[in-house]
């Protein structure tokens, strides 16, 4: 009984088990981007850059169709110059830097509109904002696996400047010349770990995966790498039971995903450990010391 | 003797409003120095052309060979994000960078000299605490360990005894005493006039450009203080070019 609800729906068909395993991928590559992105109060940058990766995966829409690779690459490299001439206009005007991608992704995001609406359908439409990751097919799984693993390579090897880049970026200056370039490995991981969430929830959905889980560590751990376990668990616990949910319930799977992380999040903002609502309910006498 | 620093005929600034203007002088290798002014006089300014965050309007700034990357540097607000998830022993293994640098690990020697930071400058049994937890004195205790772990050959501190208390103070100012016995140069920048002429052989009394500077006792005179207060002059939105003629930065 148990094992038909819990576990027969993967063995039986072969697209929950895709969609189980793209996922997990994305759980692992992106929940980690989400701890660092919410740390540097940057949580909203991800939406930010969702928007911003549109107009790329468009324009590789309209020269191949719905080909994986022109879009996922048409994504990357729409989401990287835009998060770089943020950046760069940021650093040379007086413009702060969420202003000035404020300002660009609106832009991109009327133009990915626009363009998927000149050549496409509402379904195609449909399909760029929320994605479909039933109908995730061997490519785009090894796609994702792809960019989780590199991702979460690249992120091991700047993980140092990336820490003291957020904790004291005056000390990082002052000892070493990393600051810059890791900045912008930091903004390659994010678009990175879009595009792989893009294939499977869709433009809209895939930032769900990166931040949901980052917001849900904060109230059961007080340092960074517990957080990153506690954010990767709660994002695979989220894709298994939301994709069970989606089954059962014939919902659309990318919002059941999302769905299920936001019952986590509310559950941790009432009971998590670090801050929850309900400690401040209980009395509980202060310590000695 | 020889010259750790020399400065040359220096400005320094924003948006070519001179904040340093034409300071000339030489800090000898091993020396103890307090820079003394008035706010606004250019000191924090000073240490920022010294350790390179901002290049010299014009004149020179000579560190005899050493990098600007080599030179510890506590500002006076560190921007240190002190909700972010690290404990305090993380925050102080960060002065290993230079061996470490992007990857290297922290080996048991490292371990060892870690601890012994934290051990001096008093914080036995913080190791663990997250950074939010400490208090104003704690963190600056903490950045001094990890400027103990830099092992620099010159350190520049910015009021690094600001808004601490007297056994704080008391404590830090030994690690400076020590890093003076080591022959290290330090200059730090000061408000407490009988601190420095208890503690640092010699003195720049800065107003923007050099009051005085020399023996402490020789700088720090009433007529001297005096003038510096009154030479502190604002900074004017229509003020003309420098007359001195320009030289390469």
């Amino acid at each position: 009984m148990l094992y038909d609800f819990l576990i027969a729906p993967f063995l039986e068909f072969e697209f929950m088990r895709r969609a189980l395993v793209a996922t997990f991928a994305l759980s692992v590559g992106a929940a980690p981007i989400g701890v660092f992105l919410m740390l540097r109060r940057m949580s909203l940058i991800g939406d930010a850059m969702a928007h911003a990766i549109l107009p790329g995966a468009a324009i590789g829409f309209i020269f191949a169709g719905l080909n994986l690779f022109a879009m996922a690459g048409g994504g990357l490299i729409a989401g990287f110059a835009i998060a770089v001439g943020a950046g760069l206009i940021a650093r040379a005007t007086e413009l702060k830097e969420d202003a000035s991608l404020a300002a660009f992704f609106l832009i991109s995001l009327a133009l990915g509109v626009t363009i998927v609406s000149l050549k496409g359908t509402n379904v195609d439409l449909l399909h760029f904002l929320f994605g479909t990751v039933l109908a995730v097919d061997d490519p785009t799984l090894l796609l994702i696996v792809s960019l989780s693993s590199v991702s979460t390579i690249l992120l091991a090897l700047i993980w140092r400047p990336l820490v003291l880049e957020c904790v004291d970026p005056g000390f990082l200056r002052s000892v070493s010349r990393a600051g810059g370039p890791t900045h912008i490995a930091f903004l390659l991981l994010v678009v990175m770990n879009l595009i792989g969430g893009f294939q499977a929830l869709g433009t809209l959905l895939a930032v769900g995966i990166m931040m949901l889980p980052a917001v849900i560590s904060r109230f059961w751990a007080r340092d960074i790498s517990r957080m990153i376990v506690i954010a990767i668990g709660s994002a695979a616990v989220s894709g298994y039971a939301g994709l069970l949910l989606s089954f059962h319930a014939s919902l659309p799977s990318g919002p059941a995903v999302i769905l299920v992380a936001g019952g986590i999040y509310i559950v941790s903002v009432i009971v998590g450990p670090v801050g929850g609502l309900v400690w401040r309910l209980v009395p509980m006498r202060h310590l000695e010391a | 003797m020889s010259a750790a620093l020399q400065l040359k005929n220096l400005t320094l600034g924003y948006d070519r409003h001179p904040a340093v203007h034409h300071l000339s002088g030489t800090v000898e290798t091993g020396a103890l120095v307090a820079v003394v002014g008035p706010n606004g006089a250019g000191k924090s300014t000073l240490f920022k052309g010294i350790v390179g965050v901002i290049k010299p309007l014009s004149g020179q700034i000579d560190l005899g060979g050493l990098q600007a990357r080599e030179i510890a540097y506590l500002p006076q607000a560190a921007e240190i994000d002190r909700s972010f998830p690290i404990s305090v022993y993380d925050m102080v293994a960060m002065g290993l960078w230079h061996r470490t640098g992007l990857f290297g690990g922290i080996d048991r020697k490292a371990r060892h000299e870690i601890e012994r930071a934290i051990a001096a400058v008093g914080l036995n049994g913080f190791e663990g605490r997250p950074i939010a937890t400490l208090s104003g004195g704690q963190t600056q205790r903490m950045l001094f360990a990890r400027l103990l772990l830099q092992d620099a050959r010159m350190i520049v501190l910015d009021e690094p005894f600001n808004a601490i208390d007297a056994k704080t103070m008391a404590d830090l100012l030994d690690v400076v005493r020590r890093w003076h016995q080591e022959k290290r140069t330090v200059i730090a920048a000061l408000h407490d006039i009988q601190l420095v002429k208890a503690n640092f052989p010699q003195t720049l009394l800065l107003a923007r450009q050099s009051v005085a500077w020399g023996d402490t006792a020789e700088v720090l005179t009433p007529e001297n203080l005096l003038t510096a207060r009154r030479m502190c002059e604002a900074f004017h939105d229509d003020a003309a070019a420098c007359a001195a003629p320009l030289t390469a930065a």
